[in-house]
């Protein structure tokens, strides 16, 4: 079980977050820009490295906000913890 | 005849305190301080179990929870299955029998399995029983092969529970290290947690026969346990495994026996700061022929009998060791009385401080044993010179082994420690850390007392530093005797022919012998994780302890690669086996996840109500059967009362959330399919939500209250899923946008009435809003008083006909539902649960979420494309569906079905095949009810291309036939929706 810091309300176990996979870039305004390819890959094409991943959590039992955290896949380690989405 | 193998003092025993206990059906005695190993051996009780496989006579091999031989299963009050048979304290009343025999572990009619080993090696049973099906023999292989059978009842329910706690630093293992360590972070004012496995503190100290600062090791232990215990910082927790070395220093406790009334067991959930394994070291066993039969055990356990509980494990001892620590052994049995005939090294030199140890004892070095003889006991020994290959026989009752000694690194490894080989002592011992652990005294490879205690002081003001604490009380490093320092030569295994290789057991309690190694690398199972899997060395409730690292050994013999090459397999939790109670404590059955009420559950039970789940842990009523009814009769009951009269059904769980804000146009917008633009104050739309990639999420209702505020409710199984979709948009694609979601769900409860005579009833009730369809049209909503309470009544319609949705605050709901029961009685209104309101809405061909709407259909698919707006530049999911819709393949689509045996009802995802043949699907059965409007079997499919396909025959491939029905329109009743709109 992660310990998790939230930037609102601390240091808190994983159980009271539940995980909103890899951060990706902010949605655009307007699909329809992009290329049919460009979406697909938006869309189904999540970063999974083995290493350091920015990733969003949502503190669901706690403040409820949404917030960023730096993890390594490998070693679980938090390597920056708590911005707010 | 009674046989007495307990020494005439000595032992931490209360000799005054007798206790009888029942073994394999017979009674025997014991003192208050045995285990029932130690008590057994002191009846001179040897035989104690079958093995796993060939089912070996075997005996007690360890003294702690390393064994790996002896499980017994408890019965009577106390019934739990396979229970180490060095763990379990004697006490009145205690009934236990071996595992894994029948009828008894002395006769054992599976034994004949001994005779077919040469014919049942590893994998023999996944290789053999292949065809038609392993499922097909798996059940009868398991039952002869198996350990304890569980437990009938949950003899504890209710008696566990679980605790988190907080500390500076975690000890693990009351030991010398662990002991000092916890003593000196204690008198500096640390917050400390010391957690023992043990019965008893003391650790290694226990089965030794040593000294410390001049008095006996184990009076230190208490001299130290009870400052320990005048620390109000210090928490010490006895017979506490810990379990499981976890992220960012989390560590599961199993405390097996707290002394608190009415709790059985407790679990402890610990986040420290810093974790100190001190959890000492464990001896490997040898790998000989025949190293398994009774009377062969370890050296330390030997140690630990006569020591600890002064009981001879034997008479006449032989000691088989490849390093120093057995001569210690060899002393303390020979002054216990056991005559030790040998010892025999397979170094060349022993030492003198060895040799000085036992003098007057044989040494016979450069030897190893090759065999052992006895059928349910050892009788003696076969050995031969390391050089000349000199074979002689010595009689014995009693074989210790030492194969020398592994660091308990498995909580470090768990941890994501590295592990390091280190040549001198022939094992792996903890290198790099990657978490806030150290390891001290045995566990860290100090195998002498004073190197423990040195090891254990230097390692303490170090980690009391990086607590930030100040270090102003350390303790002195204690006296203890000269040792000679722990000298090793690595033997794997005695080499031997395949015959005997066959005998040679490496993991005893998986019965995996040195054969089983061989086998599997000859099949290409080289991988230490593949030798593992192939023949099961290692697994099972032992995990391999004693002899996980013998077999890293023989692979290295038999392919010619150091072991530091070949590594080590994952080390997993449980390090040790835990009780699933322990786990959830008091959170099971009922309440593991609990149900969601309404605030009238108890009114709909009294009223007989079948009660369903109704998604996301929701009790509704299913149906309310009365006396005498049929299922189907009490549903078609409550289905006439809809179309006919009037009906109520409980809304309360319906998914409800009140966005509000400047941006929350925009967001509503975003959210569903349709346009809302246009929507008026006081009107609601039906709108669908999609997911980014164009699933359908939910189909659900927005009310617009005022400008900029919503009232939104959802299926009662997608409410939470709703509330992250919508939180998640929010917050991370439109952080910049002023919206408020508020969920209030629980803050609004709602009673439906629906029929043609529901306005009347809502008339009779006492409103003061204008019932007339030109002042509340469908789908608008109001707010006012209903039977004198505050209410906010939307008019809307799941079932086809006209409906009310009375929303009140929880607090009221009873009130205003017992109104409308009395009331409506002479509209003879009928409470109606899910199973009606799914036959109404199966008639209306509305969509259900899980039912019509799963991952495969859109919109389009269910013949509502006018629900995807053409105007709306975006919204959720919008480019998705394009995307997916342009590709142009068929699809399946909603069709409604009327079964050609009109009595006939399918099953919910019965297939849909052309012809009925045994071919791929072409759609499936979403739902089949029996339709009192139609008087007849009705359902709703999806079927490819099947919009274009109405007025044809589909076959639907039920389990023993195929049920024809001709395709219509998804929907039979009032299909211009006058009715609702009345």
């Amino acid at each position: 079980m992660l310990k998790i810091i939230c930037p609102f309300c601390g240091p808190r176990n994983e159980s009271e977050f539940i995980h909103g996979g890899p951060l990706k870039p902010r949605r655009t305004d307007d699909p329809g820009q992009l290329s049919e390819p460009q979406w697909i890959e938006y869309l189904t094409v999540p970063p999974n490295p083995i290493g350091p991943i920015d990733e969003r959590w949502w503190h669901v039992r706690g403040c409820g906000r949404w917030i960023t955290i730096r993890r390594d896949t490998l070693t679980h380690e938090i390597l920056e913890s708590g911005s707010d989405a | 005849m009674a046989v007495d193998m307990r020494c005439p003092v000595g032992g931490r025993l209360d000799r005054t305190q007798p206790i009888p206990f029942r073994f394999n059906g017979k009674t025997y005695q014991g003192f208050a301080g045995d285990t029932l190993a130690s008590a057994l051996i002191a009846n001179g009780i040897y035989l104690t179990a079958r093995s796993f496989k060939y089912h070996r006579p075997r005996g007690i091999v360890g003294a702690g929870y390393e064994e790996p031989s002896s499980l017994v299963e408890l019965i009577g009050d106390e019934q739990s299955g396979n229970q180490s048979i060095t763990r379990i304290m004697i006490r009145p009343g205690l009934q236990a029998k071996s595992v894994n025999c029948w009828p008894s572990a002395a006769f054992d009619l599976m034994a004949v399995n001994q005779m077919f080993a040469r014919m049942i090696p590893a994998a023999f049973y996944y290789k053999t029983f292949m065809w038609p099906h392993w499922r097909l023999y798996e059940p009868s292989i398991r039952r002869a092969a198996g350990l304890a059978s569980a437990p009938e009842q949950n003899l504890h329910q209710g008696r566990y529970e679980v605790r988190n706690a907080h500390c500076d630093l975690l000890v693990i293992g009351a030991g010398p290290a662990g002991l000092i360590a916890a003593l000196y972070a204690a008198r500096n004012g640390a917050r400390v947690i010391l957690a023992d496995d043990g019965i008893e503190p003391g650790g290694s100290l226990l089965n030794q026969n040593t000294t410390i600062d001049g008095m006996a090791a184990l009076d230190w232990v208490d001299m130290v346990i009870t400052e320990l215990d005048t620390c109000d910082n210090v928490l010490r927790l006895h017979e506490a495994s810990v379990w499981a070395y976890r992220e960012d220093n989390l560590l599961m406790i199993s405390e097996r026996s707290p002394q608190t009334e009415g709790i059985f067991q407790r679990g402890w959930r610990v986040r420290s700061a810093q974790v100190l394994l001190a959890t000492g070291a464990i001896e490997r066993n040898l790998v000989f022929a025949n190293n398994d039969r009774p009377g062969i055990m370890l050296a330390s356990a030997a140690q630990g009998y006569v020591n600890r509980f002064a009981v001879k494990p034997g008479k006449h001892a032989v000691i088989f060791t490849n390093n120093s620590s057995a001569y210690r052994v060899a002393a303390d049995l020979r002054k216990a009385g056991i005559e030790v005939q040998a010892i025999i090294d397979s170094r060349q030199d022993i030492g003198d401080r060895s040799a000085a140890l036992v003098a007057g004892i044989e040494i016979i070095s450069n030897h190893m044993i090759v065999t052992t003889h006895g059928q349910r006991r050892v009788k003696g020994v076969t050995l031969c010179d390391n050089n000349s290959g000199q074979a002689r026989q010595i009689d014995c009752d009693l074989i210790c082994v030492s194969g020398g000694w592994n660091p308990t690194l498995h909580l470090f490894s768990q941890a994501r420690g590295k592990l390091a080989w280190d040549d001198g002592l022939a094992t792996f011992v903890a290198a790099g850390v990657s978490q806030e652990c150290v390891c001290i005294g045995a566990a860290a490879g100090n195998f002498s007392l004073p190197q423990v205690f040195a090891d254990a002081l230097c390692k303490m003001r170090n980690l009391l530093e990086k607590l930030g604490i100040n270090v102003r009380h350390e303790p002195n490093l204690p006296d203890c005797e000269a040792e000679a320092d722990y000298a090793i030569e690595p033997l794997w295994h005695v080499k031997c022919n395949a015959r005997l290789a066959r005998k040679s057991f490496i993991d005893l309690q998986n019965d995996v012998t040195l054969a089983d190694v061989h086998l599997s690398l000859r099949e290409g199972f080289e991988a230490v994780e593949h030798v593992k899997r192939y023949t099961t060395a290692g697994m099972g409730l032992d995990q391999g302890k004693t002899g996980n690292l013998n077999v890293i050994g023989a692979i290295a013999n038999a392919t010619g690669v150091e072991p530091q090459a070949i590594g080590t397999t994952t080390f997993r939790s449980p390090y040790v086996p835990i009780e699933f109670g322990a786990l959830s404590g008091s959170r099971e059955g009922s309440v593991y996840l609990p149900y969601r009420h309404t605030p009238i559950t108890r009114w709909h039970q009294a009223n007989g109500a079948c009660m369903y789940e109704a998604g996301a842990r929701w009790r509704r009523p299913g149906y309310y059967p009365r006396a005498g009814e049929s299922f189907q009769q009490t549903v078609n009951r409550e289905s006439f009362a809809v179309r006919n009269n009037v009906g109520v059904y409980d809304g309360a769980p319906l998914g409800k959330f009140e966005i509000k804000g400047r941006d929350a146009p925009a967001f509503i917008e975003m959210l569903y399919t349709n346009n809302f633009t246009n929507l008026k104050t006081g009107m609601g739309r039906y709108g669908i939500m999609l997911t980014e990639d164009g699933r359908i999420l939910d189909d659900g209702l927005s009310f617009k209250i005022a400008d900029g505020h919503y009232f939104m409710s959802t299926s009662t199984g997608n409410a939470d899923a709703v509330n992250q979709h919508m939180e998640f948009f929010l917050q991370t694609h439109r952080p910049e946008w002023q919206v408020r979601i508020t969920t209030v769900t629980t803050q609004w409860a709602n009673a439906t009435i629906c029929g043609p005579r529901a306005r009347e009833l809502l008339h009779l009730l006492g409103t003061d809003i204008d019932l007339s369809a030109d002042e509340f049209p469908f789908m608008a909503m109001r707010n006012g008083i209903v039977a004198g309470l505050p209410a906010r009544v939307c008019r809307v319609s799941f079932t086809g006909e006209l409906s009310f949705e009375i929303n009140v605050w929880p607090r009221y709901f009873r009130r205003l539902w017992e109104s409308i029961i009395t009331l409506g009685q002479q509209y003879e209104i009928t409470p109606i649960g899910s199973e009606a309101n799914h036959v109404l809405r199966v008639e209306k061909g509305f969509l259900s979420l899980g039912h019509e709407a799963d991952a495969t259909t859109d919109p389009y698919d269910l013949g509502m494309g006018w629900i995807m707006s053409s105007s709306k530049a975006d919204f959720i999911g919008k480019r998705a569906v394009e995307i997916r819709r342009g590709a142009n393949l068929p699809r399946r689509e909603l069709v409604g079905l009327l079964i050609d045996d009109s009595e006939r009802l399918v099953e919910e995802n019965a297939p849909i095949t052309p012809g009925g043949r045994r071919e791929k699907t072409e759609g499936f059965v979403t739902a089949c009810v029996w339709s009192l409007v139609q008087n007849r079997a009705i359902a709703l499919a999806l079927l490819m291309d099947g919009r274009n396909r109405i007025g044809e025959t589909v076959f639907i491939r039920m389990k023993d036939d195929v049920v024809t029905a001709q395709i219509t329109a998804p929907c039979f009743h009032d299909a211009a929706g006058l009715r609702l709109r009345n």
